[in-house]
């Protein structure tokens, strides 16, 4: 085959997977914004936004996704860290442990973490801020594959080692060397996870649902059985939420290439 | 005044053994590098004097206060690594300043000590860069004056020259020496490359798996190597079999022909197998200067390498390399020609086994 024809080729297919993603999302956002017959318009946006649920479900899954965060990034950072210097043995098992949450379908995971904390020893369904603790456990374990994965490419992007040593050798105990140099080095690295964290927490459905908490995911589904055309304009929201935070990911990250393409050019 | 010791110092990482029985005195402001190939144990040691390893056995002692199991980060001693390890996410004065920072001194203390760090490796208009923003020589340069800001009762070096091109090595190690001799202050130097440590040592240490080869200076290590991997080691060296004929006089024999050592040889008997070392540049032609040793030869090749031209040249069936210095007059003999070669008989060295 030519080199002409391979790329003609290569087009085709990337044309249709084009297609493929992007031509239900059209569709979504074409159909969203025809709630008045024969007119364009946001009316279906406007109900939404002036839904006093929806901003309660917005609110409430905001504060989830930031306490999920900053408990994930509390967790998985310092392990992680300690992984790669004293048990880089352990890291294949870390990987298979992380991906369990692919793995286990989410109905299973949540019905498993009902079953064990809403009775002695540790029950954490008998008030709605205990529920919100098991709420933030689950989205820690939903989010934990993407947290996992963007801390463990951070660290294998710098000498932890080294770094750690040099600091050490200057008087720096762990905590020292933690915050002072490893956390500001894998900057990128959490802002990433974090970005893919809330993107998966905002769009949670089965958690919230199961632990009857005002989440958006619900609020999306309940709206979904009793109308047509604001489903698909939260859909809408939801995924330029999403997109959102992958373009400030990518923004941060284009940035710092940026700055440094810059500096080494000068 | 001995300034750092290590007594009896033996790890080993689960059965196998990286140092073993290593024990060594170093005085106040002496510049002693360990020398040895890959896998020698000179990193494993370094790192067990920052505290980085556990010795399995044995003793670290800094000024006479036992280190062995102190943590690294309370044994004030400064290291510097041969990726550099500056932290990328600081600049030039807060990479120099942090171990400062660390310690709690105050902020004009700190601002007034890096510069004056900064001034010492002439990087001054550096202050506010990045690490990234620096060259490989610069960054090393950085990391030499990070860990000299904490004032160090001892400095480390693993390899600080590996990662950089010929030209910076040989530049940046004449300045690490003329700063330690500035401050005075000891120094362990870890390197594979022997031009680097006899340069800069005041003492040598050659290690071969995991064990002390050789201790001495620079002159000693390279002129009178004890072992038969000191000598192969460091510098380049003929070493061929020989047969001891008179061990009173000195005299041996190499496929017949014979030689005279300044060596010691009465322990030996007549007709013991051993083998000689000489080193290229102690062989010149007869014609010239006649020395102890007066021996036939056949020009086999002749190499030339810049500044010294190497002479290939078979005494009886063995081949020996000559070195002779390189200048514009130089009357080469012919490739076959049959010629002289001389040495002293304190070049014929004879080595342990």
């Amino acid at each position: 085959m030519s080199r002409k024809q391979t790329s003609l080729f290569a087009i085709f297919w990337g044309v249709l997977a084009l297609l493929y993603f992007f031509l239900p999302i059209y569709g979504t956002l074409d159909f969203s914004l025809r709630m008045e017959r024969g007119t364009i318009g946001l009316k279906a946006y406007n109900i939404i936004f002036s839904d006093p649920r929806f901003w309660e479900g917005f609110r409430y899954s905001i504060t989830m996704a930031i306490i999920t965060i900053a408990v994930s990034a509390t967790i998985f950072v310092p392990t992680i860290y300690w992984m790669y210097l004293k048990v880089p043995q352990a890291r294949p098992i870390m990987e298979i442990i992380t991906i369990l949450p692919f793995v286990i379908p989410g109905i299973v995971l949540v019905f498993g973490l009902i079953r064990t904390f809403s009775r002695p020893p540790l029950q954490l369904t008998t008030s709605t801020f205990k529920t919100d603790i098991l709420m933030i456990a689950g989205y820690v374990i939903i989010s934990m594959p993407y947290m996992f994965r963007a801390v463990d490419v951070g660290m294998r992007s710098i000498d932890v080692r080294t770094l750690t040593e040099a600091a050490q050798s200057l008087g720096s105990n762990w905590f020292h060397v933690l915050i002072d140099v490893i956390i500001p080095n894998l900057r990128l690295a959490i802002l990433g996870g974090s970005l893919i964290c809330f993107a998966t927490v905002m769009g949670e459905l089965i958690l919230a649902d199961f632990l009857v908490r005002p989440a958006l995911g619900p609020y999306m589904v309940r709206l979904g059985l009793t109308k047509a055309y604001e489903p698909a304009a939260l859909a809408i929201i939801s995924y330029s939420l999403t997109w959102f935070s992958l373009g400030l990911l990518q923004f941060f990250s284009s940035r710092s290439e940026r700055q440094k393409k810059q500096v080494i050019n000068e | 005044m001995t300034h750092l010791e290590l007594t009896h110092i033996h790890k080993a990482f689960g059965t196998s053994v990286a140092v073993e029985d290593f024990n060594l005195t170093v005085k106040q402001g002496e510049f002693v590098s360990f020398l040895g190939p890959s896998g020698c144990g000179k990193t494993t040691t370094l790192r067990m004097i920052a505290g980085f390893e556990l010795p399995t056995s044995g003793n670290v002692t800094l000024n006479g206060n036992d280190l062995t199991y102190i943590p690294p980060n309370k044994r004030n001693v400064g290291m510097v690594f041969q990726s550099y390890a500056l932290f990328p996410n600081m600049t030039v004065a807060q990479n120099v300043g942090y171990g400062l920072k660390i310690a709690g001194k105050s902020k004009s203390e700190i601002e007034e000590r890096v510069r004056e760090m900064l001034s010492l490796i002439q990087m001054d208009k550096f202050y506010s860069r990045y690490p990234y923003q620096l060259s490989g020589g610069q960054q090393q340069r950085v990391a030499l004056s990070r860990a000299l800001a904490i004032h160090p009762e001892l400095l480390l070096l693993d390899e600080p020259l590996s990662a950089l091109d010929a030209k910076i090595r040989v530049s940046l190690r004449t300045e690490i020496r003329a700063i330690q001799q500035k401050l005075g202050i000891t120094t362990i130097y870890v390197t594979h490359d022997q031009e680097e440590a006899l340069s800069l040592s005041d003492r040598i240490v050659v290690m071969s798996q995991g064990r002390m080869e050789q201790v001495g200076t620079p002159f000693e290590i390279y002129n009178f190597p004890q072992t038969q991997f000191v000598a192969n080691f460091v510098g380049s060296l003929n070493t061929v079999k020989a047969e001891v004929s008179d061990p009173v006089k000195g005299l041996l024999h190499v496929d017949g022909v014979q030689f005279i050592t300044a060596t010691d040889i009465k322990s030996r008997k007549k007709g013991d197998a051993i083998r000689i070392s000489v080193r290229p540049e102690r062989f010149s032609f007869a014609e010239l200067q006649k020395k102890d040793n007066v021996l036939e030869c056949t020009i086999e090749n002749i190499t030339f390498l810049g500044s010294v031209v190497r002479i290939q040249v078979k005494i009886g069936n063995s081949k020996f390399n000559m070195d002779t210095f390189n200048n514009p007059f130089l009357e080469l003999p012919k490739i076959g020609s049959k010629e002289q070669v001389t040495c002293s008989k304190e070049a014929v060295l004879v080595l342990d086994e």
